[in-house]
């Protein structure tokens, strides 16, 4: 056992630290600092500098155009990209569907869909959520009746709404689960369906969040046509995919780079922030709860490095990984608490950030203006992904044996 | 001992409730937050007007004498706690308890000559007491009203004044004296909110107010102006902030018990997995602790309410807040939870009462402050 890093390890942290320095897009500066909301330019523009340097997917394996990183350089990535308040890619192509599509998909579907994943120049979004099936996603409704087209072809033709697809009103293409056998049981007749979103059918229509931002849609599809060939893996047995994806999609979500760094920004207010005429920093009961926050967010982190090490001996991650997903959200979360609370008055005042060619200051300090917002906004982790409640029901079912 | 309410009280909570429940509808109320009503923007003046004229409300803790129905701060909680159901964002709190309670403590011509003009809905007041540096130290002040022959001249910067883009004055604190963060040289002054000399930037509260950044620059203020004696006002106004605190906390019990009662219908509605997610234990075990919050916090508001005349009032509001403030976090964010994904739509009721139970925590203090203010007077 070695907590220390060797010296290629260090060689490698000083590239990566020096690579961000040098490209990573100025105009982006202090907008994670500063909760701002982010459109697709500002991922996208991110995205092509690391797919540019072919470090856009450390997580695939190198025949599909992942890095070949250790789980150790992994490490080091996520948090030097965290330490740099770099923004944090959208997981959607690169992964949730990427990995679904390499280990699934055929030779076929994955030199059509791969590169367009890689280089950015294809969006996607998670079409899984409906109205009645929240938690209980395998109560899915949306149908996909095959048929044989007019030129011989085999096609679905599907009908259903998804709701909260995030990021939907920006996405190329999404992935969707569709209902191709209603009499199966539940988790069987499902299927795992590409859907080009420009397709006649697809309606998209916004959700407005708590913050006030547009994050998340309602999705309506009324009889819209996907070739059988952007079905992944077998008919009927979407489930397989979905429950893959959930693995993976969990592992990424523990953030722990992320909240690092966030600590730090904490501590950095409540050393600006006055309270009896000292720094709030300075206040026990505050120092404390950044104190515990610490040390909750330590046990976190190796926690996760153990998960890690597991992994590339070769344990896929299990259910261990809802302990992350619980953890990891309940700490970004009360991140965002301890923020609102250090911005005193200022947490009221509402301000919806800078828009291009809007000069108009925000009210109070720049830390401050966006806190609200973001902690409203930040109720959402332990919500989706699968609630925490239901990552509990995974612990205990699987893990417990209860 | 007796928790019953007089008859009097009864039917003041019910005139509130019912004129509420007819007219303040969530949606009337969204419209008066994105400023769709006429004459107002974050408040609804025809609101205002019925609360004076037909409810009578806005007289409830005055005298008889001042035209006022002769009640107390039992009638601001009682007030508070529907205002709290409905999500009433017109500004009952400065108004009525906050300078209403200032002038009622101090009497004299500025008493006699406003409390009627609120009690008739034509005073309209915001309280300009928090500043940048200040966070919840009420004597933490910058703002300065020097001595000018008989009157003062006001200048300096108060922090997100609630109400101050449409009210008629502004009940303001500032140093005559001392350093900035003694006990003595504070005084309290009720001034025009067009005086000259005064300049506002204004803009919306998360939780659907509206509010300023009020900035005075050598105002001329009249002795006559000035509540409470110069240089000592600091325990006026940590009373009347106390009382803000009690009646602030009612509004909270309203907030909470809409939060439980609204999470736990829809709990016995939403089904997943075949069934109601109400017959999953964890939620249920989770509404009993909301439940159990509620109460308490109903409970510990009504003990500072009634200690708000004695010796004890310091210690049993910051009990209440504390306790209080507490049960907002834990309420709120549960109540979104439980719903899931559309607690986190703006378009749900529960999430705009989730924001006003978020704001209510850090008003008049948050739960460490009151904690600690708890600790000095009571434990040393
Ligand atoms: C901001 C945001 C973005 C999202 N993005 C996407 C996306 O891109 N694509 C997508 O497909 N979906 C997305 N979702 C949907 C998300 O996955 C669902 O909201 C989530 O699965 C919960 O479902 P629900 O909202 O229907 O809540 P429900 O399933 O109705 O749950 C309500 C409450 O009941 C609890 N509960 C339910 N079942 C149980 C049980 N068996 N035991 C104990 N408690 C239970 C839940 O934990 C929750 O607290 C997003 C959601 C949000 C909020
Ligand atoms: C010091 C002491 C003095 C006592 N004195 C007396 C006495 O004078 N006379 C007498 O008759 N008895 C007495 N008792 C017994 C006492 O009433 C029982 O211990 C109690 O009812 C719990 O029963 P149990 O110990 O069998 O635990 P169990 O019923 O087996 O419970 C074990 C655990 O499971 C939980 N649990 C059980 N059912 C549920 C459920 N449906 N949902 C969620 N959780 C559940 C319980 O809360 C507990 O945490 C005494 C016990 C103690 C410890």
């Amino acid at each position: 056992m070695d907590l220390s890093f060797s010296a290629e390890d260090i060689a490698f942290r000083d590239e990566v630290r020096a690579f961000i320095k040098d490209s990573y897009p100025p105009h982006l500066n202090g907008k994670i600092e500063e909760g701002e909301e982010l459109s697709k330019e500002d991922f996208l523009s991110w995205h092509k500098v690391l797919a540019q340097k072919g470090w856009i997917a450390p997580a695939w394996p190198v025949q599909y155009g992942g890095t070949g990183w250790t789980s150790v350089q992994r490490y080091i990535w996520s948090e030097e990209t965290a330490r740099a308040d770099a923004i944090r890619l959208m997981p959607f192509g690169l992964s949730m569907v990427g990995p679904v599509i390499y280990t699934f998909g055929t030779q076929e579907q994955k030199d059509r869909f791969l590169p367009g994943i890689l280089s950015g120049d294809v969006w996607w979004c998670q079409g899984y959520s409906e109205p009645g099936a929240g938690s209980d996603l395998a109560n899915l409704r949306t149908k996909a009746e095959r048929f044989t087209g007019d030129d011989g072809k085999e096609y679905y033709r599907v009908n259903g709404q998804k709701t909260w697809t995030t990021m939907a009103q920006h996405a190329d293409w999404g992935f969707f689960l569709v209902r191709t056998n209603p009499t199966a049981k539940a988790q069987e007749g499902i299927s795992f369906l590409l859907i080009d979103m420009k397709s006649p059918g697809i309606t998209v229509r916004p959700i407005i969040t708590l913050g006030g931002e547009h994050e998340v849609n309602e999705v309506w599809l009324e009889d819209v046509i996907v070739p059988v060939d952007q079905r992944i893996y077998e008919e009927n047995k979407g489930w397989t995919c979905a429950k893959f994806l959930l693995a993976h999609e969990r592992t990424g979500i523990a953030g722990v780079a992320a909240s690092k760094r966030g600590v730090e920004r904490i501590k950095t207010i409540a050393r600006s922030e006055l309270d009896e005429g000292e720094q709030l920093i300075q206040n026990p009961f505050f120092k404390r709860k950044i104190a515990e926050l610490e040390v909750d967010l330590s046990a976190l982190e190796f926690t996760e490095l153990r998960t890690l090490a597991g992994e590339s001996s070769g344990k896929g991650p299990g259910p261990e990984s809802s302990l992350l997903k619980i953890k990891g959200t309940e700490i970004q979360q009360r991140i965002t608490e301890l923020a609102l609370e250090a911005a005193g008055h200022y947490g009221a005042p509402y301000f919806r950030g800078f828009g291009e060619g809007d000069n108009e200051h925000p009210i109070g300090p720049d830390y401050t203006h966006r806190t609200a917002p973001t902690y409203f906004n930040m109720r959402k982790t332990s919500i989706y992904g699968g609630s925490n409640e239901i990552q509990r029901n995974i612990i205990a079912k699987m893990v417990l044996g209860l | 001992m007796d928790f019953n309410t007089t008859d009097e009280q009864t039917m003041l909570r019910d005139t509130v409730a019912r004129y509420l429940a007819d007219t303040y509808s969530f949606d009337n109320r969204m419209k008066t937050v994105h400023g769709d009503v006429a004459g107002g923007a974050g408040w609804n003046p025809a609101v205002w007007k019925a609360f004076a004229e037909e409810l009578g409300i806005l007289g409830a803790p005055f005298a008889e004498a001042h035209g006022g129905l002769g009640g107390g701060a039992v009638e601001n909680m009682i007030v508070m706690e529907e205002i709290g159901r409905a999500l009433v964002i017109e500004p009952y709190l400065p108004t009525v308890v906050i300078a209403g309670g200032a002038l009622k403590a101090t009497g004299g011509d500025l008493a006699d000559a406003v409390i009627p003009e609120i009690i008739a809905g034509t005073a309209v007041i915001a309280f300009a007491y928090a500043e940048p540096q200040g966070r919840y130290n009420l004597a933490d002040l910058r703002t300065t009203a020097k001595k000018d022959g008989a009157g003062y001249l006001l200048s300096g910067h108060k922090s997100v004044v609630y109400s101050a883009p449409y009210a008629t004055h502004l009940l303001v604190t500032a140093r005559t004296g001392g350093d900035q963060r003694d006990q003595d040289g504070v005084s309290l002054f009720l001034i025009p909110a067009d005086a000259k000399g005064v300049s506002r930037r204004d803009y919306p509260t998360v939780d659907g107010s509206a509010a300023s950044e009020v900035y005075f620059e050598n105002v001329a203020v009249g002795a006559e102006q000035r509540i409470g004696g110069e240089g000592t006002a600091l325990p006026l106004v940590e009373q009347i902030v106390d009382e803000a605190t009690a009646a602030i906390c009612a509004e909270a019990c309203g907030v909470t018990r809409v939060l439980h009662a609204t999470t736990l219908d829809y709990a016995k509605q939403r089904k997943q997995f075949g069934k109601a997610i109400g017959d999953f234990q964890v939620i249920q075990h989770r509404l009993v602790d909301m439940f159990m919050e509620v109460e308490q916090a109903v409970s510990i508001t009504l003990m500072a309410t009634l200690k708000l005349d004695t010796a004890e009032r310091a210690a049993a509001v910051s009990a209440a807040k504390s306790k209080v403030g507490k049960a907002c976090k834990f309420v709120g964010q549960n109540a979104v939870q439980i719903h899931g994904g559309i607690g986190i739509s703006n378009e749900l009721a529960v999430g705009h009462y989730f924001k006003r139970s978020t704001m209510i925590e850090g008003q008049f203090g948050s739960v460490d402050h009151h904690l600690r203010r708890y600790e000095r007077i009571t434990i040393g």
